[in-house]
Parts: C-alpha cells; sequence; structure tokens
C-alpha cells in the first residue's frame, strides 16, 4: 500500500518539477506568445500607383484628409540649434508636433519632463503622446538631428490601418533582435503605441530603468517591450524596395553611391519618395527644405493622387 | 516611378518621356548650347560628374580645354590657369561661332564645378528673342556701367550677342583688355550694345548663383551686405527669398555635390505636395527693379 501511494507521490512531484522547469525555462526565451495579431512581414511597402487606381476618388479623398501625423520630436537644450532649426523647418509639415525636453529651456518652449534618464524620459513622452492624441492615429518619433519629409511618410501608410501595430523605419537587425533605428525616424501605428503604453506598466517585461545591467539603446529597448505585445520592426520600402529611412544625410548616401554604383550614382542611391535624412548640419536642414519643398524643374509634373497643402505662416516651403 | 524622374527638356503641359528624347513640342526657339570650361586636371575630379548629370539636358555640349581627349574636349589654342582666363573665353565663342552657330538659340558658359538646371533656363529664355542681343546671368554692378554677369554663376548669350562679341574682336572694337573674364566680356558686350537682361523669376528672386545654396539660404539676422554679395545689381535677399523656386544655377559644386543637387533637383519630392510657388496662375507679384545703391 505504502510503496504505490509512494510512487504516485513521486509522480506527482516529478510532474510537478517538471513543469516548472519548463515554465521556467519558456519564460527566458525571448519569443512572444503566440499572438493573431502578429505581423511577421518584415517590411511594408508604400501603395503602388496601380494598387491606389482600385480606390474611388472619394476613397483616396478620405484616406488623404484623414492620415494625421502626430510628431514626438525629443529635444534637449544642449542641443538648441538643432531644436530651433526643426522647429522652423520639417516639423512644421506635422499636423501635430510636440517638442519634448529633458529640462526646460527659456529660449524655445516644449513639454518639459524633467527627466535625465533617456530612456524614463522616452517612455514618458509616448504615454503623453498616446494620451494626447485625439483623433491623431500615427505617431512619428524623432530627434531634432533626423530630417523627415512627412508628406511621404503618409504616402507610405496610406492605406495601412492604423488599428493594426505598425512599427516602421530603417529595421535592423543586432543578434536576435529586429529593431527600428532611432536616428531613421519611428513610426507607430495608434495601435502599436496602445500596447507599448500598456506594457509600460510590466515592470519584468518592459522596465523602466532600462536593462541597466546591458544599457541597451533606447531604439533596442523599445523593440524588445514591442515584441512582448506581439508587434516587430518592419523596414519602411517604396514600391522599389528601396528604404525610406536613413540614417545617413544625403551626402553620405551620394558618397556611397559613387563608390558602388559610380555609373548610375543618382539612381542607386536613395529613394525619390525617400521620409527621412540623419546627420546633417543645421544649415544644411535649411537647405533641405529648400531642396525638397521648392527646388524643382520647370515643367515637371506628376499627377499624384494624394493633395498635401504648404503650412500656414512659413515662407521656407 | 522611374519614368518620372527622367526627363528633360519638359514643355510647360507636362510631357515625361520615358529616354532622353528631345521635346519637339516647345513653339520657342529653345535651343542651348552649353560649353563648359575645364581643363585636363579637372576631368575626371569634376567634368566627368557635370558629364553624368546636368550636361546631358543641353541641346549641344562642348567642352572647353587646352587639350583635346576623347572626353570629348575641344582643343583652344590657350593654356590653363587664371591669367587665360579671357583669352580661353575669347577663343572659346570664336569656336562656337565658327562651328555651332546654327546648332543653337542660346549659348551658356559653365565651368566644371557649376550646377545647372536647364529646364529653368529655358523657362527664363522663353521670354526671349535670342536674334535680339542679350545675355542672362547674375548681374553684378561695378567697374561697367551697365554692369555685367557673373562668370562663376554662368551666362547665357543670345545668338546675336554672340555674332557681336565675335564681331567685336575681328573689328578691334573689342580687345583683351583685362584677364578678368566675366567683367571684360562685360565690357566688351557693353561696347556692342549688347544688353543685360533681368534673369530674375516673377517674384524678384534670384536664379544664377555664384556661390553654394547655403550660402544665401540659411536665415541671418538683418545685417550688411556680406562680401559674397557686395557686388550684386540687384539688392540681395539673403535667406530664403534669396533664390527663385525655378534656380538656374550654383557654382562652386564639387563631385558628390553634383550629384546631391541632382537628386534634389529631378529626384527627392514631397509626394502630393502643391508648392507655393506657381508661376503659371494669375495675380503674380510684380518685381520692381531694386538697384542698390551701396
Amino acid at each position: 500500500m505504502l510503496s504505490e501511494g509512494g510512487s504516485f507521490i513521486k509522480g506527482v512531484v516529478l510532474g510537478g518539477l517538471f513543469c516548472l522547469v519548463v515554465s521556467l525555462l519558456s519564460s527566458f526565451s525571448s519569443v512572444t506568445e503566440s499572438n493573431t495579431d502578429d505581423h511577421h512581414h518584415h517590411h511594408v511597402k508604400a501603395a503602388s500607383k496601380d494598387e491606389l487606381k482600385h480606390f474611388s476618388d472619394g476613397q483616396l479623398l478620405e484616406l488623404n484628409n484623414r492620415i494625421q501625423v502626430y510628431c514626438i520630436i525629443m529635444v534637449q537644450p544642449k542641443n538648441l540649434v538643432y531644436w530651433a532649426t526643426t522647429l522652423d523647418t520639417w516639423s512644421k509639415h506635422c499636423d501635430k508636433p510636440v517638442f519634448y525636453t529633458s529640462e526646460a529651456s527659456k529660449a524655445l518652449e516644449a513639454i518639459d519632463l524633467n527627466e535625465k534618464d533617456d530612456w524614463s524620459r522616452l517612455r514618458k513622452a509616448l504615454t503623453h503622446a498616446y494620451k494626447n492624441a485625439g483623433d491623431l492615429r500615427w505617431f512619428f518619433l524623432a530627434q531634432p538631428t533626423t530630417f523627415a519629409i512627412i508628406e511621404n511618410l503618409k504616402y507610405l501608410v496610406l492605406t495601412k490601418d492604423p488599428e493594426e501595430p505598425f512599427y516602421l523605419g530603417r529595421a535592423v537587425k543586432s543578434g536576435e533582435l529586429e529593431y527600428v533605428e532611432y536616428d531613421g525616424g519611428i513610426v507607430l501605428s495608434y495601435e502599436a503605441l496602445k500596447r507599448l503604453v500598456q506594457v509600460f506598466q510590466d515592470e519584468e517585461k518592459c522596465p523602466e530603468k532600462g536593462r541597466a545591467l546591458w544599457k541597451l539603446s533606447e531604439d533596442k529597448q523599445l523593440a524588445v517591450c514591442l515584441k512582448y505585445t506581439g508587434v516587430f520592426a518592419e523596414n519602411g520600402e517604396d514600391t522599389n524596395g528601396k528604404g525610406l529611412f536613413n540614417t545617413k544625410s544625403v551626402d553620405s548616401l551620394i558618397q556611397d553611391s559613387m563608390r558602388d554604383n559610380p555609373t548610375d550614382v543618382v539612381e542607386g542611391c536613395c529613394s525619390d519618395l525617400a521620409v527621412t535624412f540623419n546627420g546633417m548640419s543645421p544649415n544644411q536642414m535649411q537647405v533641405m527644405m529648400f531642396g525638397v519643398y521648392r527646388l524643382r524643374p520647370y515643367g515637371h509634373d506628376f499627377h499624384d493622387l494624394l493633395t498635401f497643402y504648404p503650412p500656414e505662416g512659413s515662407d521656407n516651403d | 516611378m522611374f519614368f518620372a524622374s527622367k526627363p528633360w527638356r519638359s514643355n510647360l503641359k507636362t510631357v515625361l518621356h520615358p529616354t532622353g528624347e528631345r521635346d519637339n513640342k516647345t513653339g520657342n526657339d529653345t535651343r542651348i548650347l552649353c560649353w563648359i570650361m575645364t581643363g585636363p586636371k579637372n576631368l575626371e575630379t569634376r567634368t566627368k560628374h557635370v558629364k553624368e548629370t546636368w550636361a546631358k539636358r543641353c541641346d549641344k555640349v562642348l567642352f572647353m580645354s587646352s587639350v583635346k581627349t576623347d572626353f570629348p574636349t575641344v582643343e583652344l589654342n590657350v593654356s590653363e590657369g587664371r591669367d587665360n582666363l579671357y583669352w580661353k573665353t575669347i577663343r572659346a565663342l570664336q569656336y562656337i561661332h565658327q562651328h555651332h552657330l546654327d546648332e543653337a538659340d542660346w549659348f551658356l558658359k559653365a565651368d566644371d564645378d557649376t550646377f545647372v538646371v536647364l529646364e529653368n533656363l529655358h523657362h527664363i529664355l522663353s521670354r526671349h528673342d535670342p536674334e535680339k542681343p542679350f545675355y542672362l546671368g547674375r548681374r553684378f554692378m561695378p567697374f561697367i556701367r551697365q554692369g555685367y554677369m557673373s562668370g562663376g554663376a554662368g551666362y547665357v548669350l543670345s545668338k546675336e550677342a554672340l555674332r557681336r562679341f565675335v564681331k567685336g574682336f575681328s573689328t578691334g572694337e573689342c580687345t583683351h583688355f583685362s584677364s578678368i573674364e566675366d567683367m571684360a566680356l562685360g565690357k566688351c558686350l557693353e561696347t556692342m550694345k549688347v544688353e543685360p537682361a533681368d534673369s530674375r523669376d516673377e517674384h524678384g528672386r534670384q536664379t544664377f548663383h555664384p556661390y553654394p545654396p547655403d550660402y544665401y539660404i540659411v536665415r541671418q539676422p538683418s545685417r550688411p551686405r556680406p562680401w559674397y554679395l557686395i557686388y550684386d545689381h540687384y539688392a540681395p535677399v539673403e535667406g530664403p527669398g534669396c533664390c527663385s523656386d525655378f534656380v538656374i544655377s550654383f557654382h562652386y559644386i564639387y563631385a558628390v555635390q553634383q550629384y546631391v543637387l541632382e537628386y534634389l533637383t529631378y529626384h527627392l519630392r514631397p509626394y502630393g505636395y502643391k508648392y507655393r510657388f506657381k508661376p503659371d496662375e494669375k495675380a503674380q507679384v510684380n518685381k520692381t527693379e531694386n538697384i542698390n545703391l551701396l
């Protein structure tokens, strides 16, 4: 009698131990629980002209007007010239440009998060943006050292549903982790931001003080947190598969192309509908404003299917 | 997508060609011959990139040098060097007059470090008759009563202006009195009664620029004219009002920058954007002749 009972109990104990070990092991793996809303595409392309032709004029107009971008621009007083330049240039094309600073500046206004830690500050900014989104459903996170063309961002996400989790930009891999590089700008749909803000509450998955041991950069931290919610980094591309988000300047990319495609430098370089560039000086950003929004050859018309108007009260675009 | 960035020489009404075909629909005579001042030392480092970019849009292009090569370059019997610049110009114009006069209506001079937007040049030239004695460029005030055009920014002579220049040298009305090419040319043209035309756009903004864009576009506090704007005939504006959307030229543009400007002008654009400056629409501001008194 006793030996039967004894084996039974051993069985239960062993079984229990086994389950415990398995569940402990699976919690260390970086793969999330399966989620039917996963995007495993890895790249997101802008809609082609043919695809857009399937929409009626009325539908296109609605999409055109509905797409609004909330720009989350992370500034610091020590970067004042870039801050001022961004304020005077590309941020004017955001439907809602909001500057979030680490500490107040006497020269320029911003939402003072009063936070020196980069990761904590980013969390606060994202949370604030989510809470103040209003009707806006697309979020563009950037530093003032990045130059963005918001019209091209709108074109990229035109037919994408912001109730789906999108996390786009220049997607790169570091070991097993695929993340969007901060320097190229980070695009989040409303659903992605919603999940992110929720997972901020989870100290295990997404600790507030960051993964201090490994000192992960904010963009990697973001990717880790998002991954727990089933949101994956995707590379933003044009209809030809060219990356739209650049972490380098135009000069730098052209130089690379001169080396790699000497007989076809410009064609082999960047997309005509690029969304971001990075690493330009404040003066170069002013020149970019002219180069993007004004400089053109007389007589070339593109018959684009969308319409975006110049912002009010601006003289450099 | 590809074709939208390729066309050159488009007509007002949007004709997009997949290749570099000439659009024969323009009613105006605006064939442009580009002659580019260069030398053997610069072919690989500068001229090559000009040839790969904007020079393709010239109806005819000639690379003027002291040595004949398969680049191809034209050999003018003049040595390289700043002191010979005006001789080189004189010989170049005589050469063009002798061999290529009927191939074009307008004759653009550029350096191997100039970037030119040919379509915008066509647009400005369409206001003028090439059989009249005109020349255009970035007008400078000093030394010559009617002023002269900056050499660095590039300048354009009408066919009649070219004829008169060459005639001036054959009759002795014009001489090599100085090696300062742009000023000396301006003197000869004044003597031969060639008029300087206003190359600014419908808003009075400059189209020809003797320096790169950052010299002009970057916002500046109100200040007296910096040295590079001292010679301007029309009162220069600093900041975004400096320059026309339909820029014709920038200067001191080397290698990488040639391609950068090509990319910014012909490729990179904001999708769907309705540009502010629409010169074809009515009710434009009248520009005033801003002759500046220093």
